[in-house]
């Protein structure tokens, strides 16, 4: 039965290979102008699953960030050049810098809860704003990374995602334990803060680059299709009919006279 | 802002702002003489940008799109290979442009004129944006661009003959599955490796040799030769360049095919190289035949068609032929030969397709009666149409002449001798189709009454200007093979060097 699974777990490159093949039986097989063009919807509709099928990583969610609001706003004081420089970089790049982002940022935070001396500084910190935000532009540069990065292509799509994702969940993990040790009072805060970590670690994204190309190959499907129905109709126009053989015949008997049109229905019968 | 840094996206930028600029223009003339300036500004551009690119050390010039660099970005990069298709695009659209105006009057409904332009503007946009790109996704969204914009143009000579929708409706489809063939293939590509960037791709696919690889190849293959119609891929063809109009015909039968074979040409030289197993076997075993059969099969129906602007678009189909041809020999000798060939057969299908605007123009027809006695009716028309069709067959002095002339040296250096034979011999089908329509204009008496009489009057200047510049270019090209071979043989020079094959 290894076949059997071999075939199973390839499932989605099936359902493109029938539509593909339905839809382009459908064009060469129907006279009908708009089945025609149902035809090469399929068709086309058939390469989008490819395309979704080559970006999908196992677990990885619809490449939108789902972290909250993306709040690069001024107002975080003295962390804001630390942390907006990668930022900033992580678009531009090359994927070295978009490797390091995450790095940068997890050490970043690290270093703000790292160390049993820096546990007490952070229970008192959990309040304040100033953390809240720091942790949102973490997060930010956390899910900056898969989602400009294109850089994942280098290697393989899976691997990239993923490990950054890892990455971060793993150098995150500390806070985790620090928000037991956390006094009463700042629980609301430490929640907050532990919502935000999770978010940023367990998010995986798919590829998002297949997506964005076959965005734009469904545009350029949708356009194909609308001027293939406006010529239908054009032709219905101009011809009365919109079935093939029909128009064929029609061109015949305006080219060579009635006799083509004996021919045909000769043919035919 | 540098105006020479952003040299490159000026080509693209430039028709494409432009072309919607054309709807809000009053109509008459205005459309007109806006797209004009567009193509000619475009064309100036393609100049500087030849010039610089021949004068770069590095021998090619890169344009990072929006500055994002590749190849995570979108990179525009021209060498010398595209540089020539860009000129000779731009080139000939701004000698269509000035030259359509008359010819829309009379085959375009007033209130479709501004859409005329508009979409003959984006149809070079996607043109020349298939030829600057470095990026292979980009390629298949230009191609796009162009395709679609072509469809409807074809369609609007739905006004003179009702035959123009089937045909474009019969090219949308064929093209579509094209460009869907061709989509799959860069997915494939981009499987197997990861990144969409041409250069990028050449480096990850070396050494690469699985099946996901050798399919895209294959996809890639057929998709681009449907487009560039492969025989005998090619029955979208002659309807669509028969029944479109005139001055479409003119654009898309110098262009829109050529590029398609510098895309053959990119894929296969610059991304998959010889390193690639399939190479070799898709060369002799798919190439070189089908060039041949194209050259001789579709000559041949030319032979017997009864209306010339059907007999040139098979014309056509064999000329791609030797395009082919050239590309498939794999030495530096025939990727020349094809590249000048691409340059040439422009220049001379361009010609011969104005020409017949013309005669549409004051004889309201296409067929070949309506060129019976031409020569006294129209002169500078019919010897427009002569030269450019001595050019087709290749008489020395012409740029048909050095076509062949480097595409015989590349076939007997490559050992294909009987290919060398074999283009002679096609050489003399053309000299049949050509011969019969000149025969018909310089030895018939011209119709006095019916149908196809024609007023003694020639064309237009506006007409006549740009048909006979073109004609002077099928002139100077074929004594003067400084541009076109010279250019062509370092472009080849480079292709080749890429492609890791013997310098």
């Amino acid at each position: 039965m290894e076949w059997f699974d071999f075939v199973l777990e390839r499932y989605n490159y099936w359902i493109v290979i029938i539509l593909m093949m339905t839809g382009l039986y459908i064009v060469f097989a129907r006279g009908n102008l708009v089945k025609k063009i149902v035809g090469l919807n399929l068709f086309q509709t058939s390469v989008f699953i490819y395309y979704l099928t080559i970006g999908k990583i196992a677990g990885g969610t619809a490449p939108i960030y789902v972290g909250g609001e993306l709040d690069h706003g001024g107002g975080h004081g003295e962390e804001a050049p630390g942390h907006d420089a990668p930022g900033h970089d992580a678009p531009q790049g090359s994927d070295a810098s978009l490797h390091e982002t995450p790095e940068g940022a997890s050490d970043h935070v690290n270093d703000l809860f790292g160390g049993e001396a820096g546990s007490d500084k952070i229970a008192n910190d959990f309040a304040s704003n100033d953390l809240k935000e720091t942790l949102k532009d973490f997060q930010a540069q956390g899910a900056a990374a898969p989602t400009g990065g294109e850089a994942s292509l280098h290697t393989p799509p899976e691997g990239v995602d993923g490990k950054i994702a890892n990455d971060a969940f793993q150098n995150i993990k500390k806070p985790e334990s620090i928000e037991f040790s956390i006094g009463d009072g700042h629980e609301a805060g430490a929640n907050s803060l532990a919502d935000a970590v999770h978010q940023a670690s367990e998010v995986i994204y798919t590829n998002p680059l297949p997506h964005v190309l076959i965005l734009t190959a469904i545009v350029v499907g949708v356009a194909t299709t609308a001027v293939g129905l406006a010529l239908a109709v054009r032709i219905r126009e101009a011809y009365g009919t919109i079935e093939e053989d029909e128009l064929e015949v029609i061109d015949n008997v305006a080219e060579f006279g009635e006799e083509a049109r004996a021919r045909a229905e000769g043919a035919a019968s | 802002m540098n105006f020479a840094e952003q040299l490159p996206v000026l080509p693209i930028i430039t028709p494409l702002v432009m072309a919607p600029v054309t709807l809000l223009l009053p109509k008459g003339r205005a459309p007109w003489a806006w797209a004009t300036l567009a193509s000619w500004l475009t064309f100036a551009a393609c100049v500087f940008l030849l010039r610089e690119v021949s004068a770069s050390s590095a021998g090619f010039i890169s344009y990072h799109l929006g500055d994002w660099a590749p190849p995570l970005g979108i990179e525009y990069r021209v060498d010398l290979a595209n540089a020539l298709v860009l000129l000779l695009v731009s080139g000939i659209a701004s000698l269509v442009f000035p030259f359509a105006y008359r010819s829309v009057q009379l085959e375009i409904d007033e209130r479709q004129s501004s859409l005329f332009y508009g979409a003959l503007l984006i149809c070079m946009t996607g043109l020349l944006g298939v030829t600057i790109t470095g990026d292979a996704f980009n390629v298949f969204v230009f191609l796009e661009i162009s395709s679609l914009s072509t469809y409807a143009l074809i369609a609007m000579g739905a006004r003179r003959d009702r035959r123009a929708l089937t045909a474009s409706f019969n090219y949308l489809v064929m093209g579509t599955i094209g460009a869907t063939f061709f989509v799959i293939g860069i997915g494939l590509l981009y499987q197997a490796t990861g990144t969409l960037n041409m250069a990028d791709l050449h480096d990850k696919l070396a050494g690469n040799h699985s099946r996901v690889v050798d399919a895209g190849f294959a996809f890639i293959v057929v998709g681009m030769g449907l487009k560039l119609a492969m025989f005998p891929m090619h029955l979208w063809l002659p309807n669509a360049y028969t029944y479109a109009p005139s001055a479409v015909s003119a654009f898309i039968a110098a262009t829109a095919t050529k590029v398609a074979v510098y895309v053959l040409i990119r894929f296969l030289y610059s991304i998959f190289g010889f390193d690639f197993s399939f190479m070799g076997s898709a060369f002799t075993f798919v190439l070189l035949p089908l060039g041949l059969a194209g050259m001789f099969v579709a000559s041949f129906v030319a032979v017997f068609q009864d209306d010339v602007k059907r007999m040139l678009a098979y014309s056509s189909v064999a000329q791609i032929g030797y395009m082919l041809l050239g590309l498939s020999f794999a030495t530096v000798e025939g990727l020349t030969a094809s590249l000048v060939h691409v340059f040439n057969h422009a220049l001379m299908k361009g010609a011969l397709f104005m020409a017949v605007a013309c005669v549409v123009l004051r004889a309201g027809s296409h067929s070949v009666e309506a060129f019976a006695g031409l020569a006294r009716r129209m002169p500078f028309t019919t010897w427009a149409f002569i030269l450019s069709g001595l050019s087709l067959i290749g008489v020395p002095l012409t740029v048909g002449f050095i076509s062949k002339w480097y595409l015989l040296q590349a076939a007997f250096a490559a050992g294909h001798w009987y290919a060398g034979f074999l283009i002679v011999a096609s050489s003399l089908i053309a000299l049949l189709y050509v011969g019969r329509i000149v025969e018909v204009m310089v030895l018939r008496e011209p119709a006095e009454e019916g149908k196809y009489a024609i007023p003694a009057r020639d064309a237009p200047l506006s007409m006549l200007i740009p048909m006979w510049i073109m004609v002077a270019a099928n002139i100077y090209f074929g004594v003067n093979t400084e541009l076109t071979g010279e250019i062509a043989r370092r472009a080849a020079e480079a292709l080749m060097m890429v492609a890791g094959g013997a310098p």
